[in-house]
Order: C-alpha cells, then sequence, then structure tokens
C-alpha cells in the first residue's frame, strides 16, 4: 500500500469518527432512547441514518459507474443476495447485544480512544465474540 | 421529547455519509465496521493495514475534541460489566454471522439498495428495540 493510499484510510477513519462524535451515538443512553419506542423515545439516531443516507444513497450510484475507485484497483460490493438464516440469526443477535450495552462496533472503537473503561470493555468483548464466530465458521463450513 | 438533537445528529450523519462516500469513491471500499474489525482478526496478505489505519484515524477523533475544546469527550454507561461484556460478544458474533452493523448494512447496504441490508436493518432493529423493553420496562434497570 503506497503512502497516498495510507494517508487516506487514515484521513477516512478520522472523518467517519469526527461524524460519529457529532452525531451523539458515542453516548449509549441516546442509542438506547431511540430504540425505547414505548418509553422515552429519542429519534436523534434515526435522523444520524437518515443524514448518512441521503448523501450515500445519492452519492454511491454516481461513484459505482466508474470503472476503478480514484486510488484503488477495483470495487470490493458485497455479491451475496440471498435472505438466509445467518443474515437474520446474526443481525437480531447484533440488535439485542446493540440494545443491552447501547454500544455498536464504530462509536466503540471511538468510544476506546476516550479512555472510556466501558467502550473498552466491549470492544474486548466484541473482539472474543468476532473470533468465536470465526470459530464457529471454521467448524460448520466444509474445507475446500 | 426533552433529549432530541436534531441538529448534531443531522450534521453528524452528513459527515458519516460523507465519509462513507468517499471510502467508495477513493478506495473501493463499504466503510462497515464490523467487517474492517473482522477482517483485520484473519487478514489476508496485504489486506490488514488499510483496516489499521482507518480505525486508528477513527481514534483519533476524541483527540481532534480534545485540541479544540479542551477535553475529550465522555461516555456515560448505566449498564453493569456483566451486561456490557454480554452485550460486546453478542455484537461481535452477531455482525460476523449477519455480515454487517449499523454502518455497512444501516447506512452503505441501505445506500446501495441491498434487499439484505434492508432486512438486516430492520431486524437489529427490532430486536434492539425488544431488548431495550425488556430490560427498561420488564425487568426494570436490571442491566
Amino acid at each position: 500500500m503506497n503512502a497516498k493510499q495510507s494517508l487516506a484510510s487514515l484521513l477516512l477513519g478520522a472523518l467517519f469518527g469526527v461524524g460519529l462524535m457529532v452525531s451523539g451515538m458515542m453516548q449509549p443512553q441516546k442509542v438506547q432512547d431511540f430504540l425505547d419506542f414505548t418509553g422515552s423515545w429519542d429519534p436523534s439516531l434515526a435522523l444520524v441514518m437518515g443524514g448518512a443516507f441521503l448523501v450515500s444513497a445519492l452519492a454511491f450510484p454516481l461513484i459505482v459507474r466508474r470503472k476503478v475507485p480514484l486510488i484503488g484497483h477495483k470495487f470490493h460490493l458485497p455479491t451475496a443476495r440471498d435472505l438466509d438464516a445467518k443474515l437474520i440469526i446474526g443481525s437480531a443477535l447484533f440488535g439485542i447485544g446493540w440494545g443491552l450495552g447501547g454500544f455498536c462496533p464504530g462509536p466503540a472503537i471511538v468510544g476506546v480512544a476516550t479512555g472510556s473503561t466501558s467502550a473498552l470493555l466491549f470492544a474486548l468483548a466484541m473482539l472474543v465474540g468476532m473470533a468465536l464466530h470465526r470459530t464457529y465458521h471454521d467448524l460448520t463450513t466444509p474445507s475446500q | 421529547m426533552p433529549h432530541f438533537t436534531p441538529y448534531s445528529a443531522l450534521l453528524g450523519g452528513l459527515l458519516i455519509g460523507t465519509a462513507a462516500s468517499l471510502m467508495l469513491l477513493l478506495k473501493g471500499r463499504i466503510a462497515g465496521i464490523s467487517g474492517i474489525v473482522g477482517g483485520l482478526l484473519h487478514p489476508s496478505k496485504g489486506d490488514a493495514s488499510w483496516r489499521a489505519l482507518f480505525l486508528i484515524g477513527m481514534m483519533t477523533a476524541p483527540l481532534g475534541a480534545l485540541l479544540v475544546t479542551g477535553h475529550l469527550p465522555e461516555i456515560s454507561s448505566q449498564a453493569s460489566t456483566r451486561t456490557i461484556l454480554l452485550s460486546g460478544l453478542l455484537v461481535g458474533f452477531g455482525t460476523r454471522l449477519g455480515s454487517g452493523c449499523t454502518s455497512g448494512h444501516g447506512v452503505c447496504g441501505l445506500a446501495r439498495r441491498s434487499p439484505r441490508s434492508l432486512v438486516a436493518t430492520l431486524t437489529f432493529i427490532a430486536s434492539g428495540a425488544l431488548a431495550v423493553f425488556l430490560s427498561r420496562h420488564v425487568f426494570g434497570g436490571a442491566s
């Protein structure tokens, strides 16, 4: 990876992190308040997703008209199409964890850098969960 | 709705969408955080450094806030250590099994009009709402 690509990765991460901080979604309570439809509902997260969707839904179709990205060799886009049990069970488990703790991966990563013990513990447990999935995947997928 | 923060939420969302769009335009990648982290655990050759740099970049954001405002943002979590650890395990396992989280499915996937991402997003919002309903209103502050 050349210097231009490295710098781009770093700056893109920084912009994403600033967006998460500005959005208010670093606060677990605020995420949980959005999910609390029968209690003190806070619609802020809907505006975060709406704002992010607005920009990317306009930009993405224009971008993928290109043959290659500006400083990459090709587009790496998901190719899976089927609505399978993995997608639904995985998303359901993620949602339960998201609701219980109020953290999702992005805010947790940024949160670690604030010195928050909660974010650090969450991020470590998340890595363990990801490693467990890898083990589960290797055990259940026949090797080719 | 005393906690509603429409302007910062919308601005934050626009910045996140801009970052995701630039990621696709420059690097041809989807800015899905669980995927970026997950790929780092078992990287293929030449595929690790951009992931690490992106995550390091994300972690510079609070330091930027420190420079601008003079203090680090504070995260206040009400959850017990046990709940935090359980939720982290569920998020880690679930996002890998379901191939994405709030950023990959909820932002990038919806922007690509992916039916899989729409189903994933509706599912994690529904199960998240159920988890909050049970923990706040049924088992009242049990977390």
